[in-house]
């Protein structure tokens, strides 16, 4: 069976959730092997193996890190013409699409990004379902020329484990000077908040404007739920909350189980960032609110009693 | 320090978008066109270095039908100092692989050969794939820094700072280089009368693909490395329970969410 190579998304051999999630997918198409750059491999290695890597193509450059996206595209090339692979799926992040583009570039192959679900189709070759147009159409694509190369949206398929060798296998791959061009010379890691990343979450709660800036009751909300926070451009660009957590077109696109929204109108570079989250909910004080168009439950009222009311609510289901 | 910006034209996210039947390409005669709103902000970046250092000139490249030169026209009014508009029937359906060629060729050819910076926006709010500016800096050896939410041109370098998932990072490159920006790096300006004005009789170049050197095979949907095998409109999310707060809207919506076994 051919060989499907999964491009690891990890944090110094910490694999993330995309990564399993990927691996799985990979075992509809073929073989998964896993590529990982940089160090941790060993540290990795359990959990590839759980979700069924029958290798690990490893490459631990230790510059890798330092040099963005273009190495890692480099080094992708050269374990493609080494084996290849039926398939190459890769987290759909801001990295991993840019990894895709220049790897595309470079093989001739072509590329489908924000893939929500992948399967061999009837030829026996990569299927993918998109959903584009703000969530409006649902888009089945194929890749006709070289290599598929897949990104994968997070949170597209539920994990599952079965288990392999994942046999660790050094690869040298020598990484171009002109790859190393672009360097990050500086890295500020992010407050630690113990709340789940926005774009692997199970349950999102996002803020707007109507928080009048005060995040508290929907950070207390988002805690009873173990849920990650979000929020709207109008609540990021006030100062109320941090960049990273904004969802929408310019922002995260998510799509977890649960969409909570509060005080958010519903704009469509809003909704492009989560219209495709399972279940959605909203609390607004104007019926109007388009928001309520896409909610399953929706409830008219100020955030700052509802979500209180709500928050002690769950906390005293919960137990 | 001479700039290229690259802009798109795309159909207005405010109005219905949707495929056309007979080859399942993006139906762009349907709605009605604008410069990608993203693309305002690499104009306004390209604008400010240039009256910055008092010296350069902005060049807005498009690659998209007859109807982009209205994407050029605000840019033009903005006032970016001339334009390139690649218009060619062959280049219909292409996807980014196809664009990004296309976009490279004229970017070497509006530069002779030597782009000193060339920026662009961080996706196109039509594809939203955010693909172009790596397949460019991949075609034009330039180096990629994306996402840029500050911009400083230094002597022979960029330094970007960029808001990543787990870091806020500083990233330097030398020049030249290919840059993206977001939304967050500038304010665009509204077009002035006099810039709407002086915007007329700014000088716009159209090169068709053999004005490029570049193959019709090679581009368009026939050559297209994916293709679209189905589309199908979603269904509208059928409206749920919309209850109104009467002291208990609270308890409603655990109870909604105990229902759906989220708790
Ligand atoms: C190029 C571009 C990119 C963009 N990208 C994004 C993006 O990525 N993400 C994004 O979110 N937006 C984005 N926007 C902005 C978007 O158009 C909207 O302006 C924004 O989403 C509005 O945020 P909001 O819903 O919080 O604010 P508003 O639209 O002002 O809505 C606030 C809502 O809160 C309600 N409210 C007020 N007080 C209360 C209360 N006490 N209790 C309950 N409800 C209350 C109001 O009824 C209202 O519906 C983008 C815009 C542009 C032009
Ligand atoms: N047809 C085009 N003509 C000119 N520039 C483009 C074109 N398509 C994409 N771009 C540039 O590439 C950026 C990202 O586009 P995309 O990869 O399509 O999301 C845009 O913001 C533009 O700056």
């Amino acid at each position: 069976m051919a060989e499907v190579l999964v491009l690891a998304d990890h944090a110094g051999g910490r694999l993330r959730k995309a990564t399993a999630e990927l691996l799985t997918l990979a075992r509809r198409l073929g073989e998964p092997s896993a590529v990982h750059v940089g160090p941790g491999a060993e540290t990795a290695q359990k959990t590839y193996a759980k979700y069924g890597a029958h290798k690990v193509y490893v490459v631990d450059d230790a510059d890798a890190a330092s040099y963005l996206v273009a190495p890692q595209a480099e080094i992708l090339a050269a374990i493609i013409e080494k084996v290849s692979p039926a398939a190459v799926l890769i987290p759909s992040n801001a990295a991993g699409k840019e990894i895709a583009a220049r790897l595309a570039v470079k093989t001739g192959s072509g590329m489908i990004t924000d893939a929500v679900d992948v399967r061999a189709g009837d030829d026996g070759t990569p299927e993918t379902t998109q959903s584009v147009f703000a969530g409006s159409y649902t888009v089945t694509a194929k890749v006709t020329t070289g290599t598929p190369i897949i990104c994968v949206k997070p949170n597209s398929a539920s994990i599952e484990a079965a288990p392999e060798d994942a046999a660790l296998e050094p690869v040298e791959v020598s990484v171009s000077e002109a790859a190393k061009a672009a360097r990050i010379t500086d890295s500020q890691p992010k407050k630690a908040t113990g709340r789940p990343e926005l774009t692997e979450a199970a349950i999102v709660v996002s803020g707007g404007r109507g928080t009048g800036g005060d995040f508290g009751p929907v950070e207390e909300f988002a805690d009873s739920l173990g849920a990650a926070v979000g929020a709207s451009r109008a609540a990021v660009d006030a100062g109320w909350y941090p960049h990273s957590n904004q969802v929408g077109q310019t922002g995260k696109q998510v799509s977890p189980q649960l969409y909570v929204a509060a005080g958010i109108s519903g704009a469509i570079q809003h909704r492009a960032g989560m219209q495709t989250s399972k279940t959605i909910v909203a609390v607004n004080k104007d019926e109007e609110a388009p928001i309520f168009e896409l909610v399953d439950f929706g409830v008219v009222g100020d955030l700052f009693s509802v979500l209180p009311q709500a928050t002690s609510e769950v906390r005293k289901r919960k137990g | 320090m001479n700039i290229v910006v690259c802009v798109k034209y795309v159909p207005d996210a405010q109005s219905e978008r949707t495929f056309q039947e007979s080859d399942n390409t993006v139906d762009r005669a349907a709605a009605d066109g604008l410069l990608s709103e993203l693309d305002e902000y690499a104009v306004e970046e390209a604008l400010k270095i240039v009256e910055a250092a008092g010296e350069g000139e902005v060049t807005v490249v498009t690659v998209g039908p007859e109807a982009a030169a209205d994407a050029i026209k605000k840019a033009l009014q903005m006032g970016a100092d001339k334009a390139v508009h690649v218009q060619d029937d062959a280049i219909h359906g292409s996807d980014a692989v196809g664009t990004s060629l296309v976009l490279a060729k004229a970017v070497e050819k509006v530069t002779d050969g030597s782009p000193e910076l060339v920026l662009t926006g961080m996706s196109s709010t039509d594809g939203v794939m955010g693909v172009v500016p790596a397949m460019l800096a991949e075609r034009l050896g330039l180096p990629q820094v994306t996402y840029a939410s500050e911009l400083t041109v230094g002597d022979g370098s960029v330094t970007i700072r960029r808001d990543g998932d787990t870091a806020s990072e500083t990233i330097e490159a030398s020049l030249p280089a290919l840059v993206s920006v977001t939304d967050q790096i500038n304010e665009p300006r509204y077009p002035s009368f006099k810039g709407i004005m002086a915007a007329k009789k700014k000088p716009v170049e159209t090169w068709s693909l053999a004005d490029l050197g570049v193959d019709a095979s090679d581009v368009g949907l026939e050559a297209a490395w994916t293709s679209v095998v189905a589309f199908a409109k979603r269904p509208p999310r059928e409206q749920g329970q919309i209850v109104t707060d009467e002291g208990d809207g609270g308890t409603k919506l655990a109870e909604f969410l105990s229902a759906q076994k989220f708790l």
